[in-house]
């Protein structure tokens, strides 16, 4: 099943993908960006906005 | 009886002028920020403009870095157009040093009597007999407190205003997804601010320089997401290695700037969102620590207001949206507009504006001024932005 995960080496926890996630799938939580799957609808739009490409689609 | 009159979460600048001007009121503040520091990490080109800023705090030169006297913008072709400060207003005055700014705004708040606490954030709220019952987390131990009004100035990621009802999303037309260096090892004048504009550079926004002193500058990039091929890292990188082959980075600084010109209501019953929570960046140059401190100052009015009048409606609290929409509201919607034109010009005319204006020396460093000559020069593409300008 195909989902969005972060790569923690490249996220930098600005909040960009948090501000235009319409579904509320992801939270930046104190300094680490938290992905809830259950909410995402596999938009993209958060991975198209992410400055670093921290935010990759997995199998 | 409520913990508090109002909870301010956030402590950035607008955070930090909503709770000082709320506690010098004589209310009950506090101040929570989810980070162990205050303004770490930073998530800034730190330009800010000198008038604007001196009517908040008085300047200090523990977080003033650099202070900038004129600007160059270069067009694709890399044609240079010079703005120069000679009148009040400018838009680059002081490159701050964040770090140190935003600790002394919170020094400022904690001063007037709000009170502080760092490691702390807000994790849900609900309203019940008209007041608000804010969950927070504060190292590792939840707990719920209770307030009459919250302000939310928690950043681009915002949840207090969707919590609250408010709804925040950007689409990718209204973001500038952000990259920038602290570089060492390049050469720049330490009075200039650097912008280059055009999609060779930066689709949909541009890349800066700022000095920070005489041998560091902040070199960033602003997309936007929804024109851009490539990450804004790309970008940057592609850029410095072309002009700095050997500069140095010494910090990696990345962000969000939103640059939707700002919420039609940035309240709800209890809540009023203040600075990049209510989307209040420039959607030309992308600033938005001015906005931000002064959404601050009328939200921290507002909620005094309300307090001594017993209502925190959104119907009461909407004298927040008043005063802010007549302060700096109807500019961000000027330059929405005129943004959404500058994204369909094509990177052939902003070469022949920046032709049409090389050498002449524009003597006030402000967009509008940058506009205003371009309208003079270039009036038949610009005839249908007059209603914008004047």
């Amino acid at each position: 099943m195909k989902r969005i995960v972060v790569n923690r080496y490249k996220c930098a926890y600005c909040g960009a993908c948090v501000s235009v996630c319409k579904f509320d799938a992801n939270e930046l939580v104190e300094t680490y960006l938290e992905i809830y799957p259950d909410k995402c609808t596999l938009c993209m739009v958060c991975v198209k906005t992410c400055p670093m490409g921290a935010l990759e689609v997995v199998e | 009886m409520t913990d508090y009159d109002v909870v301010v979460v956030g402590a950035g600048p607008g955070g930090s002028i909503a709770a000082k001007t709320a506690a010098e009121k004589g209310l009950d503040v506090l101040l929570i920020e989810k980070r162990q520091e205050i303004g770490v990490p930073v998530r800034c080109a730190e330009g800010v403009s000198k008038e604007d800023l001196e009517k908040f705090v008085e300047p200090d030169k523990r977080w003033i870095a650099a202070e900038i006297e004129k600007a160059w913008i270069f067009s694709p072709d890399e044609t240079k157009v010079e703005l120069s400060a000679e009148k009040a207003g400018n838009e680059v005055g002081y490159v701050l040093e964040r770090k140190i700014f935003d600790r002394h705004l919170a020094r400022l708040a904690s001063k007037a009597g709000a009170e502080v606490r760092v490691k702390t954030s807000a994790v849900g709220l609900k309203r019940e007999n008209g007041i608000v019952k804010l969950k927070i987390r504060s190292l590792g131990k939840e707990e719920e407190i209770t307030t009459k009004i919250v302000i939310g100035a928690d950043g681009i990621e915002s949840k207090v205003g969707k919590w609250a009802g408010i709804d925040t999303t950007l689409k990718l037309g209204e973001i500038e997804s952000c990259v920038q260096y602290l570089m060492t090892n390049i050469e720049f004048e330490s009075d200039v601010t650097y912008f280059w504009v055009g999609k060779r550079f930066a689709p949909g926004g541009y890349i800066w320089l700022f000095p920070k002193g005489d041998d560091a500058a902040n070199v960033g990039i602003g997309v936007m997401p929804s024109i851009a091929e490539k990450k804004a890292k790309e970008y940057l990188d592609d850029f410095v290695r072309k002009k700095f082959p050997d500069g140095e980075i010494v910090e990696v600084v990345v962000g969000g700037v939103p640059v939707s010109g700002g919420l039609k209501s940035a309240v709800s019953d209890n809540v009023m969102l203040v600075g990049d929570a209510a989307r209040f960046a420039d959607p030309i140059t992308g600033g938005g620590i001015i906005n931000a401190m002064k959404s601050g100052y009328y939200a921290g009015i507002t909620a005094y207001e309300a307090v001594v009048e017993e209502d925190y409606s959104a119907k009461f609290l909407k004298k927040y949206d008043e005063r802010w929409k007549k302060d700096f509201g109807k500019k961000l919607e000027r330059n929405k507009k005129i943004q959404e034109k500058l994204l369909k010009m094509d990177d052939e005319t902003f070469n022949k504006i920046a032709k049409s204006l090389e050498g002449m020396r524009i003597e006030e460093f402000s967009v509008k001024r940058l506009v205003l000559e371009i309208f003079k020069k270039y009036p038949k593409l610009f005839w249908d932005m007059k209603d914008l300008i004047f």
